[in-house]
Order: structure tokens, then C-alpha cells, then sequence
């Protein structure tokens, strides 16, 4: 578990440094892709829904750290999406090809609403339309684009120790 | 394809650390991360600037900065080529946009340049409504737009935008801030004909402002805008360069006129007489250029109008 854990703690921290610096200047059909969340979400895909959480914790308050935005505040959405997409892999989403897909459209939508309902709860600028219309549809279609490299490097990193796998002979 | 008797090796299911964990600890540590999510939101947004959670976090992002830079550093050459990339991409789209600016940026600052004009011959026009010589039209004397110049030398009449509608009357006096312009001779419901004093059939009776000298003025049937003051007799003075004026209607007088009086006409510019004629030989040169009018003010009038003798 810590070995993952380390492995984890590092990526989130090269990803966000990736994502404030690089990533989110990338404007590409009115949105900018999220690569915090698509790694959080294949690494809580493959990891469980508790890593997940503690992941999405860990990447929320380097990036709130990083942008100097309130601390708690992504921390608070990361986790809860790190925990649901933790626990879609762990039950209905298991071995399905389409579930690191479909985790990312679907994470990408409520994360953008629930940071719209927080920073209107924080009496903070909520441009619903901007975000939701404008933005939205453009930052889905770049996190799509990015999930199957990401969830392939992050399958890889978090890859087990090669075990020779029982043999179960039919016997007729 | 699996056969009978043969071994099959199983997949290997992924191994979750949490999925054998029991739901209690499951919600607990979300429940924590949660409660911690919320706390720090809560004091972050309550504490001052100066207080210890953004002291923290700017210790954070101080600790971050260098590693910032690095990717900054290692990235820029990607950035710049992006960039160079996605503006060339977008420069021929640009530049349709910005021709498309400019073509109607253009035709914006014709319009306006238009539209200033406009104002400043419409101003001069209420000037002269305002003028003494018009006092007595100063309610009813009606500003309108030239909406045709004259086009050849037998077509000395332009039509104005104004008609019965707005009080305009046959034989209304038209003038200008530079002098007389003509007479209304034909009138619709909104719109007018005004004959020009440059017309052939257009007379008008006028004196030298200077010596008195009563004529009338009428076209010299050339191809400029030369005016004659006619039937001046030889014994009165009219010198070059003296200024003739409308002289008015003159009731009783042998030169009878539906103009009022005082409107500037133009100068002599030549005074002659032969031995032959009977009157001086005066030539005039109006005042009012006839081929560009833009605005005209009729000096409408609701009293009843003098029956010509």
C-alpha cells in the first residue's frame, strides 16, 4: 500500500505542476483539458474507491496550494470524485473497456457543476453559462482524448508484480 | 478457444486495496477527507489574509515555484511551437475577419462622414430661418432635403422633400444660407418641384442694394450660372461689384414679385449699355451654387397670398 501510495502522492504532484504550467493554457474548442482528473480518475479506476478519495484530497490541495485559490475547495470536489469513480470500478465499471471513458465524460460534467454550486455558495463569480455552454463540451472532448494514454501510463505505474496465476485444468 | 481437457489460464482480476475493506472504513476515511475538505474551506474563507491557512499555502506555493519554472522552462519551446501552430491555423481565418472589419469599419466612417455633412448643412439652413430677412417665416418656413439636383441645362428644377404636407404652397420662395434658390412650382403631398432662377422661365425683381437701381433678374441663357438684371433704365447707376437683392412685392409697382424682399442674389460683374437697347446691359453672378444643393429652406407662409396684377 505505500509503495502506491508514494507512487500516487508523486504523480499528483508532477500532474498538477503539469496541469497549472502547461496544460491549462491549452485552449482548444472554447475549454482546456483537466489532466488531474482524468489521472485521478484512471488512477481510482484501478486503485479503489479509498485511494481514489485520498488521491483526489492529495491533488485538490496541490492544485488549490499551486493556483492560491480556497484551500478545500478542490480538495473537497476531488475527493468526492476520486471516491465515486473509486467505487464505480470497484462494483458496475470492473472490467469494462468503456468505463474509463464514460468515468471521465461523466466526472468531467459534475465536477464542472459542482464547482459552479461552491463558488456559488461561496458567494464567488459562478458564470454558469460560460462554464456549462461554452467551456464544457470542449474540456469533455480534450479529457476523452486524453484518458486512454493516461489510463494506459497509470495502469502501467500501478501494475502488480507479475503472479503465476493458478491453472485450472477441466476435466471431462 | 478453450478445449475440453486442455488448461486454461484465468485472467487475473485487478487487485482494489479498498475493495476488501469493509463499507465502514470506507465511509469513514471519505467522511474525514470530506470533514478536513470542509474545514479548510471554512477557516480559509473566514481567516484574514495574514492568517495561518494561507500562511501555510503560500509557504506551499513557494515550495512549488521552482518546479514551476522548470516546466515553464521545459515546455516553453512546445508552447511557442503550439502557438506558431495554431496561428497559422487561424491567421487565414483572421484575415478574413479583419478584411471583413475594414470593409465595414469603412463604410461606418463614410456613413458618419456623411451624416456630418449632413449636420452642418442642416445647421447652416436653420441659420438662415433664424436670419432677420426671414422673421417673418421664422414659424412657418419649412427646411428640406434636395432629393434631386438639376441634370442637364434644360432641367433647371430640383425636387425637395417636402409638399402640401408639411405647408409648402406654389410659388413659396426657396432659398439658402447663400441666397435665393428658386421658386416652388409644382407641389405633392410630400415632396415639391422648385424651378431654379437659372430656369428660363424665371424672373425675379431685384435692386442694387448699393444704389437702388430696380431690375429684374433672369437667366442669361448660357451655359453658366450667369444671371442678367434686366429692364434697368440707362439714367440709374448700378457699379461692379454691388450686391443685388430680391426688391420684394412691390404692390402698385410696374414689377410685380411673389419673392420676399431681401434675399441676397449675387454681384454684378459687368455693366454695360449700347446705344441700341433701351436699359443697361447688367450682368449677375449668383451667389448660390445650383449643381450641388443639399438643403433648401422653403419660405413658407400661411397667410393668404397676393393676387399677381
Amino acid at each position: 500500500m505505500i509503495a502506491p501510495a508514494a507512487k500516487a502522492a508523486v504523480l499528483f504532484f508532477f500532474v498538477t505542476i503539469v496541469q497549472v504550467t502547461i496544460v491549462s493554457s491549452i485552449g482548444i474548442l472554447g475549454g482546456s483539458p483537466d489532466l488531474v482528473l482524468v489521472t485521478l480518475v484512471a488512477v481510482a479506476l484501478t486503485q479503489g474507491s479509498i485511494f481514489g478519495a485520498i488521491c483526489g484530497f492529495w491533488a485538490g490541495l496541490l492544485l488549490d496550494t499551486a493556483t492560491l485559490g480556497t484551500l478545500g475547495f478542490t480538495s473537497l470536489l476531488l475527493t468526492l470524485a476520486g471516491f465515486w469513480i473509486g467505487r464505480y470500478g470497484e462494483t458496475t465499471g470492473r472490467d469494462r473497456a468503456h468505463a474509463p471513458l464514460l468515468s471521465v465524460a461523466v466526472v468531467t460534467v459534475l465536477y464542472a457543476a459542482g464547482s459552479l454550486v461552491l463558488h456559488f455558495l461561496l458567494r464567488e463569480p459562478a458564470p454558469a453559462q460560460v462554464v456549462l455552454f461554452e467551456e464544457l463540451p470542449g474540456t469533455i472532448a480534450l479529457n476523452l482524448l486524453l484518458t486512454l494514454p493516461v489510463f494506459a501510463l497509470v495502469r502501467r505505474l500501478f501494475a502488480s508484480p507479475e503472479r503465476a496465476a493458478p491453472e485450472v485444468e477441466f476435466v471431462g | 478457444m478453450a478445449a475440453l481437457g486442455s488448461p486454461v489460464r484465468r485472467a487475473v482480476a485487478p487487485r482494489y486495496s479498498s475493495r476488501t475493506s469493509g463499507p465502514l472504513r470506507r465511509r469513514l476515511v471519505v467522511g474525514l477527507l470530506v470533514l478536513v475538505s470542509l474545514v479548510l474551506i471554512t477557516v480559509y474563507f473566514r481567516e484574514s489574509p495574514n492568517g495561518s491557512l494561507h500562511g501555510v499555502q503560500s509557504a506551499g506555493s513557494t515550495a512549488l515555484r521552482p518546479f514551476e519554472i522548470a516546466a515553464n522552462r521545459i515546455a516553453r519551446p512546445f508552447h511557442d511551437a503550439y502557438n506558431w501552430t495554431a496561428d497559422v491555423f487561424h491567421a487565414k481565418s483572421e484575415n478574413e475577419q479583419l478584411r471583413a472589419d475594414n470593409k465595414r469599419l469603412q463604410q461606418q466612417v463614410i456613413q458618419s462622414a456623411t451624416q456630418a455633412q449632413q449636420a452642418l448643412a442642416y445647421q447652416k439652413i436653420l441659420k438662415v430661418k433664424r436670419a432677420p430677412a426671414y422673421q417673418d417665416y421664422a414659424k412657418t418656413a419649412v427646411t428640406a432635403e434636395v432629393l434631386s439636383n438639376p441634370v442637364s441645362q434644360f432641367d433647371q428644377t430640383v425636387l425637395i422633400a417636402a409638399g402640401r404636407d408639411s405647408g409648402v404652397r406654389v410659388y413659396d420662395a426657396v432659398v439658402t444660407d447663400r441666397g435665393l434658390v428658386g421658386q416652388v412650382s409644382k407641389v405633392a403631398h410630400d415632396t415639391a418641384l422648385v424651378t431654379l432662377l437659372t430656369d428660363k422661365e424665371s424672373a425675379a425683381t431685384a435692386k442694387d442694394l448699393q444704389t437702388g437701381a430696380i431690375g429684374i433678374v433672369h437667366h442669361s441663357q448660357g451655359p453658366e450660372d450667369l444671371l442678367f438684371l434686366d429692364r434697368v433704365a440707362k439714367n440709374k447707376v448700378v457699379n461692379r461689384g454691388d450686391v443685388v437683392i430680391t426688391a420684394g412685392q412691390m404692390s402698385g409697382h410696374r414689377l410685380p414679385s411673389f419673392y420676399p424682399k431681401n434675399i441676397l442674389i449675387g454681384r454684378v460683374t459687368r455693366v454695360g449699355q449700347t446705344d441700341v437697347d433701351s436699359f443697361q446691359d447688367v450682368q449677375v453672378m449668383s451667389s448660390v451654387d445650383f449643381s450641388s444643393l443639399q438643403y433648401v429652406l422653403v419660405l413658407a407662409s400661411d397667410k393668404p397670398r397676393q393676387r399677381m396684377p
